[in-house]
């Protein structure tokens, strides 16, 4: 029977147009490029590409819009395109340059009205909502799934299901949950959060953070009940080539696009 | 030359430049006029039925969409640009359609239990049809080819000679429509990487 691949996703941070932490190439190219990490990457098979600008001003804006139109001229996969998008102005400069899809996170919880704009503008299929989450112990000595904003600088107080649970009602297509304790560990994701994000959303749920090797995969996109996995640095690195994640997983019986 | 339909949903430039890096004469129209003197038109589209097709409707465009499938050309819809080709839509309420293909669109519904999969369905899913005997838009594609999907309405034509392809996502989606000269994928071969090209490839042979 056929089915809905799972999905790999490497995610790539801009700042001012030039790509950090991209992966490292052993021959003479620039790893800077945003154009050329999307090529190497469109070559190992990447499903989606994610571009997350992390510059913090209105110029990174426009750089960023630029980065995607010579992006989406070179490869022909889907992109996605998060950070700084406060308005929905951005939101369409950023889709009319070719991307697929935009992240919204900070401002959607500053404004959530961000999400209905977006999703009745380009439909619900191109508003993806990022949700930075932490487990935060609380004096009573329960724990809290917590929403954090401005990259994970702030607590919101939020509860994260009841938040993505919105989202999904105000007409988000897809939650990219980050999960912030698990983030950067490279220990894997936090497979009890998002399997309880996946079930109490009908959209699709992108699963960040943590990854470390092919098994960490293997968990989110099973017990985890992702329907896609992120990662940059194991990518990166080049710690896990995504041919060989994807022929591991589909040797373990997880469908997966195999080129 | 080929022509490719502007009306204000969505991204046009993967298309136009996936187009042009196959060598193909390609400009991006939006009124009637410059629609009638293509050779082949293609209609994209994101976002929603309703707003599409009233932007159709007040440039004229849509009689002129009738009118070009009705002389014989080329035609390619993408994704919206297929759904919009049935007589009803039902995202948002009932609309009336372009009804050049007989049928609807109707909401992808997937809640069968035990079987309870997402909406949208987003991703890469694998294309059912015979290779061996397949629409000329296909040629060439191995079977399973995987394609890129994002959509939560689907097309159910009246007539199932005219599905091409279909793809398993709980319910038979229909992938690819084509009926003659009008030819019409829900999966988005611009973005498909190389499986995307060859279809984009044929229609341009076709």
């Amino acid at each position: 029977m056929h089915m809905l691949a799972k999905r790999i996703i490497p995610c790539l941070d801009v700042d001012g147009g030039r790509v950090v932490k991209g992966v490292r190439f052993f021959d003479h190219v620039d790893a800077g490029d945003p154009v050329e990490q999307a090529k190497f990457y469109d070559q190992s098979g990447a499903d989606e590409l994610v571009f997350y600008d992390i510059t913090a001003s209105h110029e990174g804006r426009k750089i960023m819009a630029d980065v995607v139109r010579r992006v989406a001229e070179t490869v022909f996969m889907p992109i996605t395109v998060g950070g700084g998008i406060r308005e929905l102005s951005d939101a369409t400069a950023l889709i009319q340059a070719g991307a697929e899809k935009v992240s919204i996170n900070s401002s959607a919880v500053r404004r959530p009205e961000l999400i209905s704009e977006i999703s009745r503008k380009f439909g619900r299929c191109a508003t993806v909502l990022g949700v930075d989450a932490n487990r935060v112990q609380q004096s009573d000595g329960t724990e809290k799934w917590e929403v954090f904003i401005n990259g994970g600088r702030v607590g919101t107080g939020r509860d994260v299901l009841p938040w993505v649970k919105e989202a999904e009602e105000r007409g988000a297509g897809e939650i990219v949950l980050n999960v912030m304790n698990a983030d950067g560990t490279l220990e894997g994701y936090d497979l009890e959060m998002t399997a309880a994000v996946s079930e109490a959303v009908r959209i699709p749920v992108v699963a960040s953070g943590g990854a470390g090797k092919p098994e960490d995969m293997l968990r989110v996109l099973t017990v985890g009940k992702a329907d896609a996995a992120l990662a940059a640095s194991i990518f990166h690195f080049r710690t896990c080539l995504i041919p060989d994640l994807k022929r591991f997983l589909q040797a373990q019986g997880v469908p997966v696009r195999v080129v | 030359m080929i022509s490719i339909i502007d009306y204000g949903m969505g991204n046009l430039e993967s298309v136009r430049k996936a187009l042009a890096l196959l060598g193909a004469p390609v400009q991006i129209v939006s009124d009637p006029e410059s629609l009638r003197r293509s050779d082949k038109i293609i209609l994209p589209g994101v976002g929603a039925f309703r707003d599409a097709i009233a932007a159709l409707r007040k440039t004229g465009m849509d009689a002129a969409i009738t009118e070009f499938i009705a002389s014989g050309k080329a035609f390619l819809g993408i994704c919206l640009g297929m759904q919009l080709l049935v007589d009803t839509g039902f995202e948002d309420g009932e609309h009336r359609g372009l009804s050049i293909i007989p049928g609807q669109c109707i909401r992808l519904t997937v809640d069968q239990p035990p079987l309870r999969l997402k909406v949208p369905h987003m991703g890469w899913n694998s294309l059912n049809f015979d290779p061996s005997h397949c629409a000329p838009l296909l040629a060439g594609l191995p079977a399973d080819t995987y394609m890129y999907f994002v959509h939560s309405y689907h097309v159910v034509p009246a007539d199932p000679k005219t599905v091409a392809a279909t793809a398993d996502y709980g319910v038979k989606v229909t992938a690819a429509i084509t009926r003659d000269n009008v030819m019409a994928t829900q999966f988005h071969p611009e973005k498909s990487q190389a499986a995307g090209r060859k279809v984009l490839e044929n229609f341009l042979r076709v």
